[in-house]
């Protein structure tokens, strides 16, 4: 079975802090930091390298802030 | 490009891209709350237009309420109406420009309270329009007042006691309504805070616009929302009390399917 990695990038400074996609990871690659943007919002931040693009967090974002990489697992 | 981890570097290149914010979006920041759905929903517009190739022909009726600046997020033609007004301008616009795609983006209080009147009657022509309806039960950018979709017992500004009926009367069910009229092709409620109901009321949105293509009627998306703000929750609670209490009144699901009613009223 062909697996797949992705890796998200988070435009911090557009991020509301909603924690919408927190929330809907199912591994757990995002948490709410504790690092303020200019707005003064609590950023969504990246903390694991175990996302599997699964396409979650980017349905959900109101703002429209995560893009989405997927690439093919060499094994 | 901020690239947190080592391993990432060779999967984040362009060519493996596979979510990325629409061109139709401007690079406005929204002026929404966070949290709130109105994000998502413009998001899956805009991606409706941009997958059907129909950018320099769709023009969008903006509403009065917190959607007011939807015409500052859309990289599309956009028209703000008189409050309530929208598909009465949706109407006029759509038969002077008969080729060209026409929506409305409305919320509860402008949709049913004090547009209520055009609604039903734009409903009943058949205009060959489609009506987003947004609906969070509560008058959003005004501070979080009583809406005529304010659930039975729900505490609002004003109602601090929660709506009472004997009073107030009930919650109005928009979209049953419209589906009743015969100029309604296509009526289906759907809502965006879980991934798998996104993508539903994309599909609804994709079908909505294809309907319009074909000139087949109305189609009327009603979207359940939260209201973070105005309800008093953080966003995670807002859309845990909507499927709890929300969804009650207002079930999910389509309601007219090509002209006919599937779901018993």
């Amino acid at each position: 079975m062909a697996k797949f990695k992705g890796a998200i990038v988070i435009d911090i400074e557009k991020c509301k802090g909603c924690g919408l996609c927190v929330e809907v990871c199912p591994q757990d690659v995002i948490v709410l930091g504790n690092n303020v943007n200019a707005k003064g919002y609590f950023y969504a931040d990246i903390i694991k390298e175990d996302c599997t693009a699964c396409e979650n967090c980017v349905m959900v974002c109101p703002d429209t802030v995560i893009t989405l990489y997927k690439a093919k697992l060499e094994v | 490009m901020d690239v947190k981890f080592e391993s990432w570097k060779e999967i984040i290149k362009d060519e493996n891209i596979v979510f990325k914010k629409t061109k139709v979006l401007t690079d406005n920041v929204l002026s929404y709350c966070p949290g709130c759905g109105h994000g998502v929903a413009h998001r899956l517009i805009a991606e409706t237009i941009e997958e059907m190739g129909i950018q320099d022909q769709t023009i969008g009726i903006a509403p009065v309420g917190c959607s007011v600046l939807a015409y500052e997020f859309f990289d599309i033609d956009m028209q703000q109406a008189a409050h309530g007004r929208a598909t009465a301008l949706a109407t006029a616009i759509k038969r002077l420009y008969p080729n060209k795609f026409v929506f409305t983006y409305q919320g509860d209080g402008d949709l049913a309270a004090i547009g209520g009147n055009e609604t039903l009657h734009a409903c009943n022509r058949g205009e060959n329009i489609v009506v987003i309806f947004i609906n969070n039960g509560i008058y959003g950018m005004t501070g979080g007042q009583m809406a005529p979709t304010t659930l039975d017992g729900m505490v609002t500004s004003t109602s601090p006691y929660g709506r009472d009926p004997q009073i107030m009367g009930h919650p109005i069910h928009m979209t049953e309504l419209v589906a009743k009229l015969p100029g309604t092709y296509y009526v289906t409620r759907q809502s965006v805070h879980k991934p798998a109901n996104v993508r539903k009321a994309k599909k609804a949105i994709r079908k909505a616009f294809e309907n319009q293509q074909q000139n087949k009627g109305l189609s009327f998306i009603e979207i359940v929302s939260n209201c973070n703000s105005g309800w008093k929750m953080t966003p995670i609670e807002a859309n845990k009390w909507m499927e709890e209490n929300m969804f009650k009144v207002f079930p999910l699901g389509d309601i007219k399917v090509e002209g006919q009613i599937i779901k018993e009223l």
